[in-house]
């Protein structure tokens, strides 16, 4: 449905373990282990996985955040900033920090981070343009605050309400509204409507929706909702272990799932009209700091063979932008991201 | 034959603010409900519509302000302990506090053990502890002596049922039991409810937000808004040809996992809760697509709509105020 | 012992430890003095510390290494029962008053913050010039508790205000458990790291104190503690006439007891810190 375009986000076996002293034994958890991705300008690229399966890392890395004790073990994340492609995290911390503020902006799952609960929205607003934006240039920042809050359906006076005053389905627009003032060509949005209710849910959405078509640019959702998945993402990438199992398009992967861990997380969810009993995943997510040999989905893989409790199993590409790692589809190739 | 759990006219209300500048917030209005037994009722409405508070009065944690709640038949007196008198059990939302993180998990069954009695020694104790975790499906030896911390989100939820059970409760309260486990793992607790109820004969009083489980597991829903239940019958009924336009609001704001479904019109959002629960008439009526007059005067009755109840102004003239 | 294992690996744990075993071996010693402590005039006076005398004797006639064994001996008994009673008092009334609420909870907490508002020090002076007749260890152990409890009283009320609305306490409710031992079995595993950083910490405070009563003169002198060896150490002016070992003893014997105690609860508490803690637990 969309055009041919550019990639703007690029990363190459990625690789980010937090290494941890527990009083003098080392535990080293691979939540980032070995990722290729090539995200493209002007989609919404959904990451699905069940809680503990690194996407919060990953988004982090993602982000260009790496601070003890995440490490960045290995690999390389690319930006396109400018039609040029930037490696960006041998950057220094100024360049990284500039980037972050005009390029790349992350919307937290709580707004109450973002917000400061004793100034008022309007100094929330202050604050954030005045580090972000030259002296000059900031009144003319502030109005197109204002313009830009009665353009995303957000009541006029809210600016002049202290958080607290709002409720947290309204308190998560303003966060972001806020996250792109600026129009960054990437936003990065992880589990930001986990905690609401569905209709408040759909509100947020609908705002993520618009603000993209708006700004032509790229957002990567987390939320381990497929069904909010299956009503934003143009493509999805399923995570499980630190690692990205499958890849596609929002159909193929709700019409044709090949890795058995995402037919399970699309069977899983129950239906209106469809009361047929419907099975969890079975089992429970593994312990990144301790993973199974080969395949770490094997363990809990119906149709486990001997190879899958051997090595890990490459990529396959069953179709045109779909790709998956699963010793049933394929022999698979170790080649680059599509 | 007597209702395992009735609820009749139920009113909680709470004093917000300072001395000077007071509001009454009535958290739950009047409301009314039944159970039998081995059915499985939710309860369903959005955060602050008084659910969990309805939950809390029923198991004697917060006192009402008006009132009866009967058990069997029964009243249910202040103070009164009704997991001990009553058979009724509890599970809360997030499985990560509701044991001790200080403490083994297994510390917990052997008190309910011992302070309901429910073994002579040691090895009947393990032998029927083992025989809970077995029907939520775990073992007593990948259990005993374990923190916590040393679970998943959707096994501890899966011990506080055993744990539940260990009294061989009518009825369980399960106050969003699925609401902070994954939803890849969620239809392994959702489908211990329905074996409940078909294996023991327990009752379940499922508390959601998520249609989508409510659909999927219970027998009647009742869905509430800001302290009223404004739709309440069977599953079918009320969520497959929601009548409400409240319902019908919850109904479609669902994301289903099919991307040829999305949502196509606009919502428009509450923009503070404390307007809604002091609004005159009803409660619905500031964002309602199909509101009218009256609705911004009057508190529309309770209607039936068939078996259905709905509280709409919209049913008045089709409906009748009491049930066919 | 894997507990201690790794406390022993904080070098200031082990330091305050060695330190404190000294003391209380030397606290054990007192047993073994060949001289009364109360009795003046046993030994020659005034003599610097040699191979009989290791510590030298005082204006009055005593063995000062002797007489430091008792006075140790006391100032531990004292600040120990200082340290201990006000902590019961403090568990007690914090979760009384936190669990209980209302009324109680109120009339307690004025209690408390009554203590801590009021000029304390000279209250106490006032008390030890009252009682100063029937001044003994215990009693002025129990006036110290006495005064000691209020602080962690209010924190260990905090504390379980916020663990009520804890839903554990609910599944222990609902398991049956009475509220004597919900309070205990829940409550007590995280008071105790605060229990035990402040019990260290108000030994500490109750030697201090001894010795500023000590000082002032307000305790039975012929009672040998640490307070009261400094009392005649400069009743007699022992700087002024050279007599280092006198008045350095019990100086630097309280300065090494502080240093070890202060090192101890800060490198207990930071181990039992419960962030810390839970991670530690079972298997990782």
């Amino acid at each position: 449905m969309e055009i041919q375009t550019e990639t703007i986000l690029r990363t190459e076996n990625l690789k980010a373990f937090y290494v941890l002293d527990m009083h003098g034994t080392q535990k080293i958890v691979k939540a980032v282990n070995e990722v290729d991705l090539a995200i493209k300008e002007n989609e919404i690229y959904g990451i699905a996985g069940e809680s503990g399966c690194g996407k919060t890392t990953l988004l982090k890395a993602l982000f260009n955040v790496i601070e003890p004790p995440l490490r960045l073990i290995g690999g390389k994340i690319y930006y396109r900033v400018n039609w040029e492609e930037v490696e960006v995290t041998s950057l220094s911390p100024e360049e990284k920090r500039r980037l972050r503020l005009e390029y790349i902006s992350y919307i937290p799952q709580g707004s109450m981070s973002v917000l400061n609960p004793v100034l008022k929205i309007k100094e929330s607003y202050q604050d954030f343009i005045a580090s972000h934006v030259p002296e000059q240039s900031r009144k003319e920042t502030m109005e197109l605050a204002q313009k830009q809050i009665v353009e995303l359906g957000l009541p006029k006076n809210i600016l002049n309400a202290y958080p607290h005053q709002l409720s947290g389905g309204m308190r998560q627009r303003v966060t972001i509204a806020l996250s792109a003032l600026l129009s960054p060509r990437i936003m990065i949005g992880d589990e930001p409507t986990t905690a609401l209710d569905v209709v408040v849910q759909r509100g947020v959405i609908q705002m993520l929706k618009e603000i993209q078509r708006k700004l032509q640019n790229t957002i990567i959702l987390v939320t381990h909702d497929m069904g909010v998945h299956a009503n934003v993402a143009h493509r999805i990438g399923i995570m499980y272990a630190g690692k990205i199992v499958e890849e596609g398009t929002t159909i193929q992967i709700f019409d044709n799932p090949l890795h058995p861990y995402t037919q399970f997380l699309i069977n899983s969810l129950p239906k209106f009209g469809d009361k047929m009993m419907r099975e969890s995943v079975p089992g429970s997510p593994p312990s990144l700091a301790d993973l199974p040999r080969g395949c770490p989905f094997h363990p809990r893989c119906p149709y486990t063979k001997d190879i899958c409790r051997e090595s890990m199993p490459g990529f396959s590409y069953p179709d045109e932008k779909h790709r998956v790692a699963c010793w049933l589809i394929g022999e698979g190739e170790h080649g680059k991201a599509s | 034959m007597e209702k395992l759990l009735e609820v009749k006219d139920l009113t909680k209300q709470y004093a917000l603010g300072s001395l000077i500048a007071r509001i009454l917030i009535t958290a739950v209005d009047r409301i009314s409900f039944y159970m039998d037994q081995a059915e499985i009722f939710t309860l369903a409405g959005e955060s602050g519509c008084g659910k969990t508070t309805t939950a809390k009065i029923v198991l004697g944690f917060e006192e009402a302000t008006s009132g009866t709640i009967l058990h069997s038949g029964k009243p249910q007196t202040r103070k009164e302990k009704v997991w001990i008198t009553e058979g009724v059990q509890a599970i809360f939302q997030d499985p990560f506090s509701t044991f001790n993180p200080l403490r083994t998990v297994d510390s917990y069954f052997f008190e309910t053990v011992k302070n309901y009695r429910l073994a002579e020694s040691k090895t009947d104790a393990i032998e029927l502890i083992d025989q809970k975790l077995r029907s939520v499906g775990l073992t007593y030896g990948e259990f005993a002596g374990k923190y916590p911390n040393e679970f998943s989100g959707g096994q501890l939820q899966r011990i506080s049922i055993a744990r539940a059970l260990m009294t061989n409760p009518k009825l369980i309260i399960a106050d969003e039991p699925v609401s902070m486990v994954d939803a890849s793992l969620r239809m392994a607790i959702v489908n211990l409810f329905k074996k409940l109820r078909d294996e023991l004969g327990v009752s379940v009083l499922y508390i959601t937000h998520d249609l989508a489980t409510a659909y999927y597991v219970s027998d009647r829903i009742a869905i509430m808004f800001r302290g009223n239940i404004v739709e309440m019958g069977t599953v079918e009924q009320v969520l497959m040809n929601p009548r409400h336009p409240y319902t019908r609001l919850l109904r479609e704001s669902i994301p289903q996992a099919d991307p040829r479904q999305t949502w196509s019109d606009t919502v428009t959002l509450a923009e503070l809760e404390h307007d809604e629960y002091l609004r005159e008439g009803c409660k619905f009526a500031g964002r309602c697509p199909m509101v009218m007059e009256r609705c911004r005067r009057e508190v529309p009755r309770d209607l039936f709509v068939g078996d259905v109840l709905v509280k709409c102004h919209l049913y008045e003239g089709s409906g009748e105020t009491s049930p066919s | 012992m894997k507990t201690l294992r790794d406390l022993f690996r904080d070098y200031r744990f082990a330091f305050s430890f060695g330190v404190l075993v000294i003391i209380v071996v030397m606290a054990i010693l007192s047993i073994f003095s060949p001289y009364d402590p109360t009795l003046w005039n046993v030994v020659p006076k005034d003599l610097k510390p040699s191979a009989e005398h290791w510590l030298g004797t005082d204006s009055n006639g005593q063995d000062i290494f002797w007489q430091a064994t008792f006075a140790v001996r006391n100032s531990l008994i004292i600040s120990l029962i200082a340290g201990l009673v006000s902590r019961v008092i403090a568990i007690l009334v914090g979760m009384i008053a936190g669990y209980q609420g209302g009324m109680v909870d109120r009339v307690l907490m004025f209690v408390g913050d009554s203590l801590l508002v009021i000029p304390l020090f000279l209250i106490m002076v006032m008390l030890a010039m009252l009682v100063r007749q029937y001044m003994n260890l215990v009693i002025l152990g129990l006036m110290l508790s006495f005064f000691g409890w209020a602080w962690d009283a209010r924190v260990i009320r905090s504390m379980i205000l916020s663990l009520r609305e804890r839903d554990f306490t609910k599944t222990a409710i609902l398991s049956g458990t009475g509220t004597v031992k919900l309070v205990l079995n829940e409550y007590m595993p995280f008071a105790m790291p605060l229990i035990f950083s402040t019990l260290i910490n108000n030994i500490a405070w109750a030697i201090g104190l001894e010795i500023t009563l000590a000082i002032l003169g307000l305790v039975n002198l012929n009672v040998p503690t640490l307070g009261t060896m400094l009392n005649w150490a400069l009743f007699y002016q022992s700087i002024l006439l050279g007599r280092w070992w006198w008045i350095l003893t019990p100086v630097v014997l309280s300065l090494f007891l502080f240093i070890a105690l202060y090192w101890m609860s800060v490198s207990i508490s930071e181990y039992l810190d419960p962030r810390t803690r839970i991670q530690r637990v079972g298997a990782s």
